[in-house]
């Protein structure tokens, strides 16, 4: 078989060692902080049975929460705590306001209801926080970088970064499958109603595990406020790529959340650094954003209800 | 579902009601404003698109999330068959785009279809965002900033009938009473397939997709069917509004305006066509309403849709016909005591 060599893939030579470690660093990282994101997607899917397109708008509003925490109290170390403390007091009135009065309907009312309370969000944050772009400063103790080679640096903070999100995965997996909580809120996914009749009160169960997975997306936003900028709309972009990891991972399911947010995570960056050359035409990196999509496609046909879903959902 | 079962007279009050708006419909150009004329086909257009919907969301019971997809790709393919400065022409380029719109539901939805419930709805998002990267992110047609098309598509016929045209999109009554004319034959379209047996095996399929399938029905084909004609007729209505806009951008296969389009859907009432089209009309109005009362409308906006989700679960037709169930209810048992 002879083929003209412009038809064959042709990958850029200049992937050496440190800059083929910082994009794997990068992957990683972006991984992770995904998997912060989709697991809360998914466990107030898999758990509370609610599809919530809001999501996204809890990372925006983790970012400008650390923009503003950050200016008012002088420092990321004081914003942290105090954000989180705000998100969590937010995700129990929210769910006590609005999502509780969705537990028994249908998820076509839950997404209409959701997608309303994104446009409501946004808005909100345009009336409180303006349009424009703001950034937030790396703290001093992190704002390092490492040298690999002589003109390749890696930013601590981004280390530190994928070491936070490592520990609270490892956190939510001792939750889940070590306490009693855990046990409870896994029984609670099963059976609902038997749950309750053992005299546990249910409904505070879910106010709990919607106010985490608010946190924890929020938490992911003010993680990543210092890295990229605070900006309108940077919820919506989260969530789509959220959506596709949590279909990856199969709905309602942590581990998978993790595999497929480290999937995307690589595929992304990488997808962003190799070029493609075929027939003399650029497709890569142009089309970076479709690589992710092309990958859900692909494991759909495999496996639809995701690498570890349960059948019958 | 109890927005079905409206009672025995309201069929003939249903036909009454749309004789009526036809009637309006048929002779508003003559008393408005042009701008009235232009919002009113805009709307019209939307209907189409809005009755689209319905048929995946109110009678297979497919809630799709990307339905805008097939809506804008059909604009594009306008915006790509339309030579620059000069008009396309209509009856080559309309068939071509929804033949196309048909084709990318077609495709996707062999992939989509393997999927129900939450992940159908996460999946048809994910690949209509797939689709809005493409055009968004690639020069393929003009990028984020989209493109403009100069001239509307030409209606001339063929050398055969001397070039002879029958209408002139480019005079806004013209193109008026086209939509006109294709919101009704949609509408006739919707109802054949919905009240033929292929729509009795789809009705089946929303309440109890595997008792039909026992039945020996082979439901991913009447799925795939019924995605591909919702998808075809989006790309008629998405053919329509960049002809009548003169613009396509990415906006036009985005997740707000599927959102949008499910609102409308569920505004109105699902499951049933009117329902769809007055929903379409309603959300327009009050995007109208809000915009002119504040800058930031889109909170206003958000409201309503929450509130339409907690209250009105029906729509506006579902709980008019859920009330006039019960008035005729009330008469008949009135009847049988007296």
């Amino acid at each position: 078989m002879i083929f003209p060599d412009a038809f064959l893939p042709y990958l850029e030579p200049a992937v050496d060692f440190p800059t083929f470690l910082i994009q794997l660093l990068n992957g990683v990282q972006y991984g992770l902080l995904l998997f912060l994101i989709a697991s809360g997607l998914t466990l107030i899917f898999g758990i509370m049975g609610i599809i919530n397109l809001a999501h996204g708008s809890f990372y925006m509003l983790g970012a400008y929460l650390a923009f503003s925490l950050t200016e008012g109290l002088g420092s990321l170390w004081l914003a942290l705590p105090a954000g989180i403390v705000l998100s969590v007091l937010f995700g129990l009135a929210l769910e006590w306001l609005v999502i509780q009065r969705l537990y028994a309907r249908d998820h076509l009312y839950q997404v209409l209801l959701t997608y309303g309370l994104i446009l409501v969000f946004e808005e909100l944050r345009s009336i409180l926080w303006g349009d424009d772009v703001h950034g937030v400063k790396v703290p001093e103790l992190l704002a390092a970088s490492i040298s690999l080679t002589d003109n390749l640096n890696y930013p601590v903070y981004r280390l530190a970064m994928s070491g936070v999100c490592l520990v609270l995965a490892l956190g939510l997996w001792w939750v889940l499958r070590r306490t009693k909580l855990g046990m409870i809120i896994r029984a609670g996914s099963v059976n609902r109603d038997m749950v309750q009749s053992l005299g546990i009160d249910i409904t505070l169960i879910y106010r709990i595990v919607f106010a985490a997975g608010l946190a924890l997306a929020a938490f992911a936003g003010m993680l990543a406020a210092p890295t990229s900028s605070v900006f309108p709309g940077m919820g919506n972009q989260v969530l789509i790529i959220c959506f596709v990891v949590v279909v990856i991972g199969g709905i309602g399911s942590v581990q998978g959340a993790m595999i497929g947010a480290i999937l995307i995570g690589l595929v992304d960056t990488f997808g962003k650094v190799l070029t493609l050359e075929v027939a003399g035409f650029q497709l890569l990196p142009q089309l970076s954003g479709v690589t992710v999509y092309l990958m859900m496609a692909v494991i759909l046909l495999w496996r639809p209800e995701g690498l570890f879903g349960s059948r019958g959902r | 579902m109890s927005a079905a079962a409206p009672g025995r007279r309201a069929p003939v009050a249903g036909v009454a009601v749309l004789l009526v708006c036809l009637a309006a419909l048929l002779l508003m150009p003559l008393g408005v404003d042009k701008f009235y004329v232009q919002l009113v086909t805009k709307m019209m257009i939307m209907a189409v698109f809005a009755m689209s919907l319905d048929l995946l969301i109110g009678f297979t019971g497919l809630v799709s999330f990307g339905h805008a997809a097939y809506f804008g790709v059909a604009g594009y393919v306008l915006a790509y068959a339309a030579p620059q400065y000069q008009a396309a022409s209509l009856w080559v380029s309309l068939p071509l785009a929804m033949a196309v719109s048909g084709l990318l539901a077609l495709v996707i939805g062999l992939f989509v279809l393997r999927t129900s419930g939450v992940y159908f709805i996460m999946v048809t998002l994910a690949f209509a965002q797939m689709l809005y990267f493409v055009f968004h992110d690639t020069k393929l047609a003009g990028g984020t900033d989209g493109v403009y098309i100069y001239v509307r598509p030409d209606a001339a016929l063929g050398e055969w009938a001397g070039g002879w045209k029958p209408f002139d999109l480019e005079n806004f009554v013209h193109l008026y009473y086209v939509v006109l004319v294709l919101l009704v034959l949609t509408w006739i379209f919707l109802r054949r397939v919905i009240d033929s047996p292929f729509g009795r095996v789809i009705a089946g399929i929303k309440v109890n997709e595997p008792r039909m399938r026992s039945l020996g029905y082979a439901t991913f084909r009447y799925k795939l069917a019924s995605f591909v004609i919702a998808g075809t007729l989006a790309g008629m209505a998405g053919y329509f509004a960049a002809a009548q806009f003169g613009f396509v951008n990415p906006d036009m296969l985005g997740w707000h305006l599927s959102g949008s389009a499910i609102m409308m859907v569920i505004l109105g009432g699902m499951g049933t066509l009117g329902g769809a089209a007055l929903g379409a009309f309603m959300m327009m109005l009050l995007e109208l309403l809000f915009q002119g009362l504040t800058k930031h409308w889109q909170l206003l906006m958000g409201g309503s849709i929450v509130g339409v989700a907690l209250l009105l679960p029906h729509g506006l037709l579902g709980t008019v016909a859920a009330w006039w169930g019960r008035r005729v209810a009330a008469k008949d048992s009135e009847r049988t005591d007296g």
